[in-house]
């Protein structure tokens, strides 16, 4: 169970890392929706639409890294299973 | 004699008929219309915009400056890339879009109109609305005259163009929008800019 939580755990903190700096490392707050910019053609106003996209920021990464230390947290106050139980007598 | 004078009063009738007020309607169907709006705030920076933009303007080529109308922005198309964001934004804490659905300029005066060409640049006065409360600014707004033009933005359509560009700042505490609240993360001032277009269909 110990080690369980601390494999958990380091696969949440390497993995949401990988995961944020795959998707560009941004470092504001997680995107749902992503601006783009059009341009009309005729009278040159720029216009903007939102296209959705998932693009994880700080608070994203923050979470996943405080998760992870919750879990190895947890994993240090749980015992280790002994594998030579000592007999009664 | 009598010739010449019939001539004479077609064409300063057409003159006129030229020359009179277009009303534009600014309900694109492209959906390019936009307004923008930016909070830079100590900690956070706020960048967004709302496509929902509709009413009318009424133009003169001839007299610019006799121009009225007013710009409606819905409240609900003001978007961000953050949707907890925006579902902060619209709530009755800050809009409150449900019971004021609309964003609104109506212009009440033209001054300073300088025109050169087709375009037209001029400070408007008029009554801005916001989250229920009215209040009356001036702001640089830069007029585009597209005669014609309609065709090529809007196919099989035949008329012209107005083109409106502004841009102004506000105090959200003028508005109540939460007024006090959070100012290292939501500007106390909103930098608001308009790019819309408008079309005459003849």
């Amino acid at each position: 169970m110990k080690r369980t939580l601390r494999f958990v755990a380091a696969v949440l903190a390497v993995g949401s890392v990988v995961f944020w700096a795959a998707a560009g490392t941004n470092r504001g707050w997680t995107k749902t929706s992503v601006p783009r910019k059009i341009v009309d053609q005729v009278t040159g106003i720029e216009g903007v639409t939102y296209e959705k996209h998932f693009v994880p920021g700080v608070d994203f990464l923050g979470a996943a890294l405080v998760g992870a230390g919750i879990l190895a947290g947890i994993s240090t106050l749980l015992r280790t299973k002994s594998n030579n139980p000592q007999s009664e007598n | 004699m009598k010739t010449k004078l019939i001539i004479l009063t077609f064409v300063a009738s057409a003159g006129i008929a030229l020359a009179a007020p277009q009303t534009f309607d600014f309900k694109d169907p492209k959906g390019i219309n936009n307004a923008g709006f930016k909070l830079d705030a100590p900690l956070e920076s706020i960048n967004g915009s709302a496509s929902g933009v509709s009413g009318t303007v009424t133009f003169d080529s001839e007299n610019p400056g006799a121009t009225t109308g007013k710009i409606v922005v819905a409240t609900a198309s003001l978007m961000v890339p953050n949707s907890m964001q925006r579902g902060h934004m619209l709530s009755a804490t800050w809009l409150d879009a449900a019971k004021f659905p609309e964003i609104s300029f109506e212009s009440k005066e033209f001054k300073n109109v300088k025109t050169d060409g087709d375009n037209t640049m001029a400070d408007v006065t008029g009554t801005f609305t916001l989250k229920g409360i009215s209040k009356v600014l001036t702001v640089p707004v830069k007029l585009t005259y597209m005669k014609d033009k309609l065709g090529d933005r809007v196919p099989g359509q035949k008329g012209d163009l107005l083109v409106v560009r502004a841009g102004f700042s506000i105090k959200r505490d003028d508005f109540n929008v939460n007024p006090g609240q959070s100012e290292d993360k939501v500007s106390e001032t909103i930098e608001l800019t308009l790019s819309i277009a408008g079309a005459a269909a003849k």
